[in-house]
């Protein structure tokens, strides 16, 4: 049932299950991916950080919470936050729904190459394999 | 740790379930979607494998004078044979052991259903006060039954198209009496706050009833929707809303305890004697969030703990069970701590939701 054997190749991954897509004006769009919202469940409830609150890598900076738990969700890399999925607050399911589609929030990092650091889609498949044994 | 396994385990297997560590037993948490699993329950019907809870018989002579004294509730509201009546079982020092449910079926035989992880030490319990009260006791644990549970507004149609030679003997059932039928044992009881059944069977035959109750559009329900129905329905949970630190008075369970009568038992002295300062309230989060077990409630009055929060999908906002300073009134907005942001909550009356409609 699970579709994590179908990973965007076009986007970045962190350990803490947070996808990250490079826009092409600089900016990153940052959600939760199909693992996660799957080990989630349905989610009830979104809380995004605010539009020019400055980020540290690793940060917590957001919250979903599911009819089962609360889950923080980090800032994947040091940068601003310059816009936020407000949709998500009327409609939190959409993570459910399409997680890939549903983003959080958007950053702007401080080094862009922060953002190539991150995991891939291979390196994040062997993580999400790895967690389920 | 090897988990334990109910009767239906491969049955939750093959209907796609989300298993999870439940207290030692291997149980379903879900078969997909929590939310979708609390509406059918909510709109038309579905079934919970309850087959951790234990059933323990208790027969003998002299059985009604020892549960007068084993249990906080009293059995001799009980005189019509399937009757059924929840009690808490005591420490001396008033302390909840456990909360069950007492069925009379003869003055030779009640039946008690107990949780799944208090059991063994419920048990031992009982046995301890028997030998001392009550040796011609037999207490039995039933390890060989199998429980599942039937709740919803269609619980009934579909139940007796499921088992049409149960619908003469149940159908009459009034709530909270039960009778047997060949090798079951149907009660009208529940978890959910709707009407419906639990039905007690031998556990080799379990898998093939839960499979035609399926067929007859009962849909499997998980664990994850089984506390949401229970806490929109007001219902404790052992463990979170009482424990053995927790007398039944501090945990809105007052209406099962007979302080009334001369009768003694385990547990009174304590529960007369000791002063009463907190109470159990229900409380509506007024903000967006999720009230979450543990999180502190603050109030004019002092503070106290939520022991049960989540989200009520019947209500569509946060809900919760929580443990406050008696003082503390109905329609009292109070303060939820929830990370770093105090969020507010009115104290309502429990129940939240009967019978399909919410009561906020």
């Amino acid at each position: 049932m699970s579709n994590s054997n179908n990973l965007p190749d076009n986007l970045r991954y962190t350990t803490s299950h947070e996808w990250i897509k490079k826009e092409t004006d600089g900016t990153i769009t940052v959600g939760i991916t199909q693992h996660a919202q799957e080990l989630l469940g349905d989610m009830v409830f979104v809380e995004n950080p605010a539009v020019g609150r400055q980020l540290k890598a690793k940060e917590e900076c957001a919250v979903v919470e599911s009819v089962k738990a609360a889950a923080d969700i980090y800032a994947p890399v040091t940068g601003v936050v310059v816009g936020v999925n407000s949709e998500l607050g009327d409609a939190p399911e959409k993570i459910n729904e399409d997680p890939y589609s549903a983003w959080m929030f958007k950053m702007k990092p401080d080094n862009a190459a922060d953002v190539d650091a991150l995991m891939d889609a291979a390196a994040y498949q062997t993580l999400v394999d790895s967690e389920a044994h | 740790m090897t988990l334990e396994q109910t009767p239906l385990n491969a049955a939750h297997r093959a209907m796609g379930a989300k298993m999870v560590d439940f207290g030692g037993w291997d149980m379903p948490l879900h078969y997909g979607s929590q939310l979708d699993e609390h509406h059918q329950v909510r709109c038309d019907a579905g079934m919970f494998d309850v087959s951790h809870m234990r059933v323990v018989d208790m027969r003998g002579e002299g059985v009604r004078d020892f549960l007068r004294y084993l249990l906080a509730n009293n059995v001799d509201k009980l005189q019509s044979s399937g009757k059924a009546l929840y009690s808490c079982l005591l420490r001396p020092d008033g302390g909840v052991i456990d909360d069950l449910i007492v069925y009379f079926m003869d003055e030779m035989w009640f039946r008690i259903v107990v949780n799944a992880g208090t059991a063994d030490k419920d048990i031992a319990w009982m046995i301890e006060q028997a030998t001392i009260r009550a040796p011609q006791l037999q207490i039995t644990s039933r390890n060989d039954l199998a429980m599942i549970a039937v709740q919803g507004p269609n619980a009934a149609a579909k139940l007796w198209q499921a088992l049409p030679e149960a619908q003469k003997l149940a159908e009459g059932l009034k709530p909270f009496n039960a009778v047997e039928c060949n090798s079951m044992f149907i009660a009208r009881t529940g978890y959910t706050g709707e009407d419906g059944f639990e039905i007690i069977l031998p556990a080799k035959a379990a898998p093939s009833f839960w499979q035609t109750l399926n067929d007859a559009g009962v849909k499997p329900i998980g664990l994850g929707a089984r506390d949401t129905l229970r806490l929109e329905a007001g219902m404790n949970l052992y463990g979170h809303d009482m424990d053995e630190t927790i007398n039944p008075l501090e945990a809105g369970l007052a209406w099962t305890v007979d302080l009334v009568s001369e009768r003694d038992f385990i547990g009174k002295t304590a529960l007369v004697t000791k002063p009463k300062t907190r109470k159990l309230v229900g409380l509506v989060l007024q903000d967006r969030g999720v009230l979450r077990d543990h999180q502190v409630v603050h109030s004019n009055h002092g503070a106290g703990e939520i022991t049960s929060g989540s989200f009520s999908p019947t209500l569509n906002q946060s809900i919760a069970l929580a443990r406050i300073p008696s003082a503390v009134q109905i329609g009292d907005i109070v303060q939820v701590a929830i990370r770093d942001k105090m969020l507010a909550a009115k104290v309502v009356k429990y129940p939240f939701v009967r019978n399909g409609k919410g009561l906020i």
